[in-house]
């Protein structure tokens, strides 16, 4: 008998401790992202983005205790949701955010904010979640997919061009990229052509594309397919003669460096750049800097909005997420310093903010990197917005 | 469309023809000698394009990278074989298929903790950064010539290899009757390794030559991997002609279907439609071009075993 209720003791006992720290701990924030295989270098950025906004507060949010809990999707979306679900039920988070893609994000956001847990989208931003998907759980802080190629489309427009071939690979960020491209270019389009995604040897395209002669090229090819693009775009000897305009995607600090020259002098559209002028983002690339040793990129730039906006809504709250009204109407407020400067919410929770054009130089210390040449759009709300009734 | 068009089209499939050939001569030998499948053979590609790319950067010369990046991925490719894959020459493909798969894991990783996770930089050697203007009118790039012509020495240093010296002799024998070769009292052994090593310098040439081409990152070799094994399947397992033949024919394939579907269809549909289904029947083709073939020659063009 003894032995039964010292058991039964020994019991309670272990599953106090497994409790325990539950009780303990802060407001748990789970995080998603891709840090192995093909575009972990994305989701590597936004974490350390998010992780620098995290140390720079001592631990703390918006001087709030958190905890972070950060988990490799490996870009695959039955790994997201798997990793979402357990998030959800077991480690019982309440805010989510982290994922890179926006086919990951389609698998994962719609199932997290109808839990009642609140999703701050780093990066991804398909138009469904803008529109007609959209859910009061749900913010953006990077973009909605298709703003920086409307913004090119717009400055290609104001510089006069009137005959421009369009590329992306053949899915659906693929088309959205040429959708918001032609969105707001008034000209003729010279040729439109989807690629193969994952695609690696564009000989064939760029041959066809100076048959059809041009007056300038619009490429949305994320990764490894754009470093191979502009190689083989400069090597075609094409580069001098007809100019390239593409996203910011295909010009960050990954991309730069391993497309060397190749990437020199193109333009491309972007909602933040590190020599935009303004206390928090001097503050952000400097610690940037300083704590990994390597420029930060936009997706770093969003990691750390990200941190810094759940930052701002859980000090109005005072870390006290039993209100969930309370803490989304302090997230819709957007009470930050946002490192892109002027930035605001509109009803679907996306961003209404300006977009410039940067180009690619060579600074004086010899590395490739961007710099701001012009502002394309002041307070760019996206298309979708009116679709969204909350 | 010109015909000048379809003429510098017809140079780029041959050249992408060129780059599978360099891949899937070493490919076909493993599998048709040894009877094994080896799906790390692109991890060798990668570790040839990123020693080139390495040794390229210190010592500012593509050439030494080059030249580093061949025994590089034959003692890699060797290594391999002596450690692990010898002991699953007697198991079943699929034992084959699961191991060598992760190989390839173990292959990313170990590139990731060596050079990490982001792409690294490689260039164009200084005097084939140009371009040549071979078809009027448009420009060829240098390198993708060079790459033309290597390939092509190697294409005519297997033919001498394997039809006129003894130990090529041996490697047609392992090709149609392993057991018979080894009954003759041919140390197998040796040969698999050699073979093995033979393989894996073309692969890691392969990714040589790639790098100044393409994006030189963790797991460059899987997509590469997949029409390796559409080229080996459709020349027949084992054959080098067979992989020369089939590597040229999903090249151009590959390449005039991605040029010219779209615009075909044009002709018979609504442009948006003809640029989708077009993009989307292209990136098939070379899967049909294997059906096709297979339907009229079950074992490939040119099947190595009697």
């Amino acid at each position: 008998m003894s032995r039964k209720i010292s058991l039964a003791v020994a019991a309670t006992a272990v599953i106090g401790l497994l409790a325990a720290p539950a009780q303990a701990e802060g407001v748990k924030i789970g995080m998603i992202t891709t840090l192995s295989g093909g575009g972990s270098g994305l989701g590597i950025d936004i974490r350390d983005g998010f992780e620098l906004a995290l140390k720079q507060g001592g631990g703390k949010l918006g001087g709030v205790d958190v905890e972070v809990i950060t988990q490799d999707d490996a870009r695959k979306p039955e790994t997201a949701k798997q990793i979402a679900d357990r998030m959800v039920k077991s480690d019982k988070v309440d805010i989510m955010t982290g994922i890179v893609w926006s086919n990951l994000a389609m698998a994962v956001v719609p199932g997290v904010t109808k839990a009642g847990v609140f999703y701050v989208s780093p990066n991804a931003g398909p138009s469904a979640l803008a529109g007609k998907m959209c859910n009061e759980n749900y913010f953006n802080v990077a973009w909605q997919n298709d703003n920086l190629h409307e913004a090119m489309g717009q400055h290609v427009t104001d510089k006069g061009f009137k005959n421009v071939y369009i590329l992306a690979p053949n899915y659906p960020a693929g088309s959205d990229a040429l959708a918001g491209f032609k969105r707001f270019y008034k000209g003729k389009i010279a040729g439109e052509v989807y690629t193969k995604l994952g695609q690696k040897d564009y000989a064939a395209e760029i041959s066809a594309l100076r048959a059809a002669k041009p007056d300038a090229v619009f490429f949305f090819l994320p990764g490894g397919m754009g470093i191979n693009f502009l190689k083989q775009y400069a090597q075609s000897g094409l580069k001098e003669s007809i100019p390239l305009f593409g996203p910011a995607f295909s010009f960050d600090e990954t991309i730069l460096k391993p497309a060397g020259d190749a990437a020199l002098g193109v333009f491309n559209s972007s909602q933040w750049n590190a020599d935009i002028d303004n206390a928090a983002n001097r503050a952000f690339v400097a610690d940037f800097i300083a704590e990994y040793g390597r420029r930060p990129s936009l997706y770093a730039s969003q990691g750390y909005d990200a941190a810094r906006l759940i930052g701002s809504a859980l000090k109005a709250v005072g870390g006290d997420m039993s209100d969930k009204s309370a803490f989304r109407l302090a997230l819709t407020k957007a009470e930050f310093e946002s490192v892109r400067g002027n930035f605001r919410f509109g009803s679907n929770h996306h961003p209404i903010q300006d977009i410039y054009v940067r180009q690619v130089y060579r600074d004086d210390k010899g590395d490739l990197t961007n710099k701001i040449v012009g502002k394309v759009f002041t307070d760019h709300q996206d298309a979708y917005a009116k679709d969204c009734v909350m | 469309m010109t015909a000048l068009l379809v003429l510098e089209q017809l140079l780029n499939g041959l050249q992408l023809g060129v780059m599978l050939f360099l891949l899937a001569a070493g490919l076909t030998l493993v599998f048709g000698i040894m009877d094994m499948i080896n799906l790390a053979h692109g991890s060798l590609y990668m570790v040839g394009a990123f020693v080139a790319a390495t040794v390229a950067e210190y010592t500012g010369s593509f050439m030494l990278g080059l030249l580093a990046a061949l025994p590089a991925a034959a003692l890699v490719g060797m290594a391999v074989e002596l450690i692990a894959l010898r002991t699953l020459y007697e198991r079943n493909h699929l034992d084959q298929v699961l191991a060598t798969f992760g190989l390839i894991l173990f292959f990313n990783e170990l590139v990731r903790i060596v050079w990490g996770p982001r792409a690294i930089f490689m260039d164009v050697p200084e005097a084939l950064s140009g371009t040549v203007e071979i078809v009027p009118g448009a420009p060829y790039p240098a390198f993708r010539l060079a790459i033309i012509a290597a390939g092509i020495a190697v294409a005519l240093f297997l033919y001498f290899l394997i039809t006129r010296t003894r130990i090529g002799m041996l490697i047609r024998a392992g090709a149609s009757n392993r057991e018979m070769v080894g009954a003759l009292g041919v140390d197998v052994k040796l040969l698999f390794t050699l073979v093995f090593g033979l393989g894996a310098a073309l692969a890691g040439l392969a990714g040589a030559m790639a790098g100044p081409l393409f994006a030189v990152e963790v797991g460059m070799g899987e997509g590469v991997l997949i029409l390796t094994f559409v080229v080996i399947v459709i020349g027949g397992i084992g054959s080098v002609r067979g992989a020369l033949v089939g590597a040229l024919l999903v090249g151009l394939v590959d390449t005039l279907g991605r040029a010219f579907l779209p615009t075909l269809l044009r002709l018979v549909v609504e442009p948006a439609t003809a640029d989708g289904v077009g993009a989307s029947l292209s990136s098939m083709s070379i899967y049909l071009l294997m059906v096709a073939v297979l339907v009229w020659r079950p074992r490939g063009l040119f099947p190595a075993h009697g």
